[in-house]
Parts: structure tokens; sequence; C-alpha cells
């Protein structure tokens, strides 16, 4: 940064010196979207390591590994469709629409999962595809369009499971081929010397990982920020506008088969009613990791703290001995607290500029 | 030689409504041909038509001599023409060097690692700015956070440096003050000595006359005169761009508050000395009711008089 601006020999010589000192290390990392998030899950983490004294043992970290990654895999991918400048309501519903199609194609139609497990994956992927072609076709709010997908699939789901199986959830598909391997891909446990973790985690910092080298080093990665920043602005230099908001709702598809097989290989059988509300619990993740709503701005890493918060929250209140039912309204003040934070970091970030 | 872009009496309808009707204009490499109009003068519908954001319902459009109707803007970019909008297609919160090549990202390495050539991009982004004269202390800060002017500077760095063939600019120097409009301007003349041609869209025609080599002037969507710098003065084209006798007309009526029966009285009398010669066809294509020519039709024909005074 400083060689190219000692080879401009300029009058304001003095002046450039000062603008760069001002942008100091700190001052740059107050300038990162996930800062926010980062402060926040700090004050949670301390917070309920001093309020419950089982907090801090290895197995108690573990479950709450285990609660933010089932978030957090969903996070991810509706943090970059929210930097992509979009909603997806479905989200919740989807989770368990995936599942219920994997199991119960599975056990009508073969023998063996994985059959169910593809077909599943290719059927997410439509509903997907149905989302975002709807929204570049309509030009409807996301909002709108999600909404109706949210209550289609709500009502497919119990009136498919009530058709087929009878009651409001399938079958066991426990003792059919290929269910172990599924379950370890989907739902196995890793000991990691006498903690025991959750392949959950693996999928979720995977795919973090996987949606940061996207965001920040691929074509793809800025095409979401620039549509989400300025649709008709990215139209004009000519990127796939539509094409990219596609992708993203095929991408938030694909976590949510990613979670419905989870659901599906560590319960063995699906509740067709579950996931509603779910969709919620990703936005405010994605939210509280510093994802604008207005889009163009936020990160995957946030959403995985943002994720982190949640799970420390949820399962911290069980540690506390507190009654649970306060649940809610703790994430209820932990999203307005954490917007509040991330509107005040951006302030100051963008005024030391 | 044939120009760069070429259109012979385009049309653009919008449902029943005219945007744009019979205008011709030439785009020449080395040069700047500009677009003159008031608001709602159709230059906006005749920079979309260029840019490949619309097709034209009639006429021809001609990229170095071949009939071409663009589907997208991408396909105008491939061509060649790359158009600055007022809004300049930047997005505010993305960093300097990330809008420099938004829509066509260098890329590095294959298949799956494939990435995007970040060091590339910043050291790119860095010189060509500094080339304008544009000193970045920080190719990653938001582009929101640059001047006007600086922002203008990038969006015609970006398109020079992909290798456009045609500038089009929308009214570059709109929002900007006089020093800023100077050093924008600057630029505007160095890509036409760079060799490309130039569309600059304005409705000032001080900065028009100080880098054009040629005028279009638009009105209500149809075409009120067309000059090349040694037919036209400043003055000549400042009237014409004002308004013209309109706008004699307005000083008149600000300085003697009249009657209506005066109003109705001047703006009938104008339009038969407007009648002369090619802008009687944008009158008519108006196609205003003769009622309705008591109020508005002093508008149209006020370029009249002035676009014949040229050719005398």
């Amino acid at each position: 940064m400083s060689a190219p601006s000692t080879g401009t020999p300029q009058a304001a010589e003095g002046g450039r010196d000062e603008r760069l000192v001002h942008r100091s290390l700190v001052r740059r990392l107050m300038g990162r979207p996930e800062l926010g998030s980062v402060v926040g899950a700090i004050a949670v983490f301390v917070f309920f390591a001093f309020v419950a004294d089982t907090f801090l043992r290895a197995s108690s970290l573990s479950t709450v590994l285990y609660a933010s990654s089932t978030i957090g895999i969903m996070a991810v991918p509706v943090a970059l469709l929210m930097i992509g400048g979009e909603f997806d309501l479905s989200t919740g519903v989807m989770v368990t629409s995936s599942a219920l199609v994997s199991s119960m194609f599975s056990y009508q139609m073969t023998a063996n999962v994985w059959v169910g497990v593809g077909v599943s994956l290719l059927v997410t992927l439509a509903i997907g595809f149905f989302n975002g072609f709807m929204l570049t076709r309509t030009k409807l709010p996301s909002f709108i369009i999600t909404l109706g997908t949210f209550l289609m699939l709500t009502g497919l789901n119990l009136g498919f499971t009530k058709l087929i199986s009878g009651t409001v959830s399938t079958k066991t598909i426990g003792d059919m081929e290929g269910f172990s391997s599924a379950r370890a891909l989907f739902a196995s446990h890793l000991s990691l010397g006498d903690v025991d973790l959750q392949v959950t985690i693996v999928w979720w910092l995977a795919l973090v990982a996987l949606a940061t080298w996207v965001l920040l080093r691929t074509r793809v990665g800025n095409w979401i920020f620039a549509v989400g920043g300025g649709a008709d602005a990215a139209r004009a230099v000519g990127v796939p506008v539509n094409r990219t908001k596609i992708g993203l709702y095929m991408a938030v598809a694909f976590a949510a088969w990613i979670s419905g097989q989870h659901l599906l290989f560590s319960y063995d059988v699906v509740q067709s009613g579950e996931g509603v509300g779910n969709e919620f619990l990703y936005i405010i993740a994605a939210v509280i990791g510093g994802c604008l709503m207005t889009g163009g701005y936020g990160s995957a890493i946030g959403s995985a703290v943002g994720a982190f918060i949640f799970g420390m929250t949820s399962k911290g209140i069980v540690y506390a001995q507190w009654n649970p039912d306060w649940f809610k309204f703790f994430l209820g003040g932990m999203l307005l607290l954490a917007t509040l934070l991330n509107a005040w970091v951006r302030k100051r970030a963008e005024a030391s500029k | 030689m044939t120009a760069l872009v070429e259109l012979t009496d385009v049309s653009k309808f919008y449902g029943n409504i005219r945007a744009l009707e019979g205008v011709s204009l030439e785009v020449h490499a080395g040069e700047i041909t500009c677009v003159l109009g008031d608001n709602g003068a159709g230059k906006s519908t005749l920079i979309k038509i260029i840019a490949g954001l619309h097709r034209h319902d009639a006429g021809t459009f001609e990229i170095e001599g071949e009939p071409a109707a663009l589907g997208s803007p991408r396909e105008a970019l491939d061509r060649g023409i790359a158009t600055v909008y007022q809004d300049l297609a930047v997005v505010p919160l993305m960093p300097v060097w990330r809008n420099f090549f938004l829509g066509s990202e260098p890329t590095k390495g294959a298949g799956p690692f494939k990435r995007l050539d970040v060091r590339r991009m910043r050291e790119t982004t860095r010189a060509e700015l500094l080339r304008m004269g544009i000193d970045l202390r920080d190719v990653d800060q938001p582009i929101g956070t640059l001047s006007g002017g600086e922002r203008q500077c990038v969006a015609i760095a970006r398109a020079v440096y992909f290798g456009a063939k045609v500038l089009v600019l929308d009214e570059p120097t709109a929002a900007l003050g006089v020093k800023q409009s100077g050093v924008v301007l600057k630029y505007v003349a160095a890509a036409r000595d760079a060799g490309l041609g130039v569309v600059l869209i304005t409705h000032n025609p001080h900065h028009a006359y100080l880098v054009g080599d040629r005028f279009v002037l638009l009105k209500r969507g149809a075409m009120a005169g067309s000059h090349a710098k040694s037919e036209i003065a400043l003055d000549e084209l400042t009237r014409q761009m004002a308004g013209g006798s309109e706008l004699e007309q307005l000083s008149h009526e600000l300085a003697r508050a009249p009657g209506p029966d005066v109003i109705g009285g001047r703006a009938v009398e104008e339009p038969d000395e407007g009648l002369a010669d090619e802008v009687t066809e944008g009158t008519g294509a108006a196609g205003k009711p003769s009622g309705e020519a008591a109020d508005k039709g002093g508008e149209g024909p006020s370029g009249a008089p002035a676009a014949d005074r040229p050719r005398d």
C-alpha cells in the first residue's frame, strides 16, 4: 500500500501519510462485517461461562457446537442469499420436505436408501430452482414468492405424508439397505479423545469454508455482492443477475438437502410438521453475523458466528438451569442488540475512512 | 471511412408513447459526438438503444457498417460499445478494485481452483486510475466513498481499459462542480485522443462545445438539429439548447406578467414561422391536436429557426 504512494510526488504528500495512519489494523478489522458478531459471541460466551458451571465442559461445548451446526449449515447459504439481496422463507419446511421425499421414496419405491437420497437432492434443488425462477421471471419480492413456497410446502409435506403412510410421520427405514452408510455420512459421531462430535459440525465448517472461498475469491462471489448491492449496475456491466440469483436459491436448497438428510438419518423417522419457524433462525444467524437486510454486504463466517451465538444461547440456558420457555425472548433481544451493535460498528468503521 | 456506430432514422415506441423518432447519429473513431437535449427529449432512450438495453423499432443501427440489433448490454460490450451511465453502474458498497473488474473479472488457476486474480485486479486498478491522475490511498475502500468526479473517472477508466471502441457517457458532468467537471472532460478528451469514438450526452452546451466534434439536438423525442462544430458557434448552440425562442418568450412573459390573451396570441403565431423545415416532421409526428397547440406549440418548433440558420 505504501509503495505506489511514494511513487507519486504530490503536493499532499503529508496529507497522504496522515490518511494512511488512520487505517490501522484495528480500523481494518472494524471494517469487517462479522466483527460485531464476534464481539457479541465473546460476550455471550463469557456470560454463560460465569452463570452456568457446566458450560465450559468439553461435552457441553460439543452439544453447543451441534446445536450451532444444525442452524449454521442453513445459515451459510441463507447469508449468501441475503448478500445477494433476497430472502427465503421456505427454508425451514424445505429441510423437512427434503427428508420426507428421501424417506418416502426409499420406502415406497426401492430397497436402497441411497436412491431416495439422490431423488431427494433432485427434488430439493428443483424447489430452489422454482423459487429463483419465479423470482427472476415475475420480479415479485422474494418475500412473497418464498412465502408462497413456504405455505405450499407445508401443505404438501402434511398432505403427502398422510396420503402415503396414513399418519403424520414417515415409516421407519432403519432396516433398509444403505441406511448405515448414509447415517455415517449425514448423522454419525466422531470421537475426539473423550469428546463426542457430530458429523454435522464437519459439514458446517466445510460449508463455511467453501462459501467464504466462493464469496471472496471467485467471480461468482463478486457477482453475489454485486446483485445484492446494485442489481441494475451489475446487469449493465454484464453480470448474469438472474442466473446468480437462481444459483443462490439452489445453494440454499442444497444445504436444505444436507440438513434434511441429517434429520432423517439421525431420527430414522420424520415428522411432517417439523421445520416451521426455523427459516427465521437461519435469517437471524445471518443478520447477527453482519448481513445487511438490504443486500450487498455480509459474510459467511459471520453467519457461522451468528449460528454459534444461537447454539450457545439455546444450550447455555439449559446449563444455567433456567426455564427454557424464556429462550425465544433472549433470542429476540440478542437479535436486536446484535443488529444495533453491527450498525454502530459499521458507522464507526465508515467514519474512519 | 465507416462510422463506428451509425444510427439512421431510428425510432422507439413504448406502447403508444413515442420515445424517439427519426433520429440519426454518427460516431467516428477519435471524435466526440454530443447529444444535447432537455429532460424528456429522448436522450436516455437513445443511450439504451446503443447500449443494448432496448431494441429500436424502426430505422437502422449499424456498428462498423454492419446492421445490428443488440439483445443485451453484454452483447454491446462484446462489440466494443461501453456505456457509462449516470448512476455509473458501480455498486457503492463494493471496493474500488472489485467494481473496476465487475463482470469481466480475470481469473487464474483451473477447474475447482479457478479463482480471482486478486493481486492483478488490485494492481491494475491502481495503475489505471493513476494513469488518469486519480491517486487512491486505498483501492479497498468502497467506491461509494469516492467523490462524484472520481467515480466518474473510475467508470471511464474501466471502459477504456476493457478495450471499448465506442464510449457512451450519460450526463457525466451533470452532478459535478466546475472543477470536477473540468477533470472529467479532460478524461473524455483523453479517451478521444486514444482513438475511441465518444458519445457524450449532456444538457450543458458549454461542456459539449469544449470537447465536441458533432452536435445532435433532441427535442421531445425527435431530432431538432445536427451540426458539425465548424457549422455552429457556441452562442448559437447555447441558444438552441436553452430553448432558443422559448427562452425569449419566457423572458417576455416574466417581464410583463401578461394576460391570458397575450400568451395565446404569441403561441399561435409562433408555429407559423417555425414550420420551416425538417422540424415539421418533428412537430407533425407529435400528433398534437390543434387545440392543444395553443399551449404546447411553442415548444416543438422553437428550435426550428435556429436549426435552419447555419445552413443559410
